[in-house]
């Protein structure tokens, strides 16, 4: 497929990213580039200048709502693609809500409670679909630690150890890679034989 | 006992004929707060761990849910 073909495919689908930080910013916005026709973006927080170690934000965003800024990134590297932007701290009522139309969902969140409150709400209402979950990329180094495991629907991606702490920060290379590895496995779904009839 | 955990195969060292997933988690000496449980592909809730029985040839899952991102 050349790029165009790709990126005609991607327009018919939508992907829900639950998060706006480290891995739900970097990972819309590859699939922004890339041509995905709509995503269904949800964050609660404001942008801290913490978070430009890692999050795809710039200094002057400082104080904005994270969700409403990544849609503004998102629309100057893409004004194609559709972005439904929702303010929210989700909730298993919000997120059947907000993704039920969703093709593939992306677990962006930060804490282990809301990956694992997610990971339950939808292998519970959504059977059929594919989850892409983010677990484990604290740190620096030990690019061989990180890996992609299919656990039927549900697809984690990261080290499975690493856990971020006040001495085990998450920093922009691992994030980064991490979730740039899960919107591959977006790609990788989309754009495969499964989807190959499905509009 | 013979099952496969997190898409390997497993032999449980054990006499039994079937266990709980509690006693599976107790036996791995897996102690995180925060699990994600699947047999058969089927989600099993916490509250269910001590209910739901595993048996040879079961296919289980288990997922450790961590902090970042």
């Amino acid at each position: 497929m050349n790029f165009n073909e790709i990126k005609s495919k991607l327009s018919k689908y939508t992907v829900g990213i639950a998060g706006c930080g480290g891995l739900g910013s970097n990972c819309a916005v590859s699939l922004a580039r890339v041509g995905i026709g709509k995503l269904v973006i949800a964050d609660f927080d404001v942008i801290e200048e913490s978070n430009l170690n890692r999050q795809y934000f710039f200094y002057d965003q400082i104080g904005k709502e994270k969700v409403f800024a990544l849609k503004e990134n998102i629309l100057k590297i893409n004004p194609n693609i559709s972005v439904e932007a929702i303010k929210v701290k989700l909730n298993p009522e919000e997120i059947i809500k907000y993704y039920k139309n969703c093709d593939i969902i992306v677990e962006a969140f930060d804490k282990a409670e809301m990956k694992e409150m997610i990971v339950e709400t939808v292998l519970q209402n959504f059977p059929d679909k594919y989850l892409i979950c983010g677990v484990g990329l604290a740190g620096y180094g030990k690019n061989e630690l990180i890996k992609t495991e299919k656990f039927g629907k549900l697809i984690i991606v990261g080290d499975r150890e690493n856990e971020s702490n006040e001495n085990n920060p998450p920093l922009a290379p691992r994030v980064c890679a991490v979730s740039n590895l899960m919107a591959n496995v977006v790609l990788e779904i989309l754009l495969g034989e499964e989807y190959e009839n499905k509009s | 006992m013979k099952i496969n955990l997190n898409n390997r195969d497993e032999i449980l060292d054990l006499e039994l004929k079937q266990i709980t997933i509690q006693q599976l988690l107790d036996y791995k000496k897996f102690s995180f707060p925060r699990l994600i449980v699947r047999v058969n592909d089927k989600l099993v809730k916490k509250e269910n761990y001590e209910l739901t029985f595993i048996k040879d040839g079961d296919k289980v899952d288990i997922i450790h849910m961590i902090s970042g991102g």
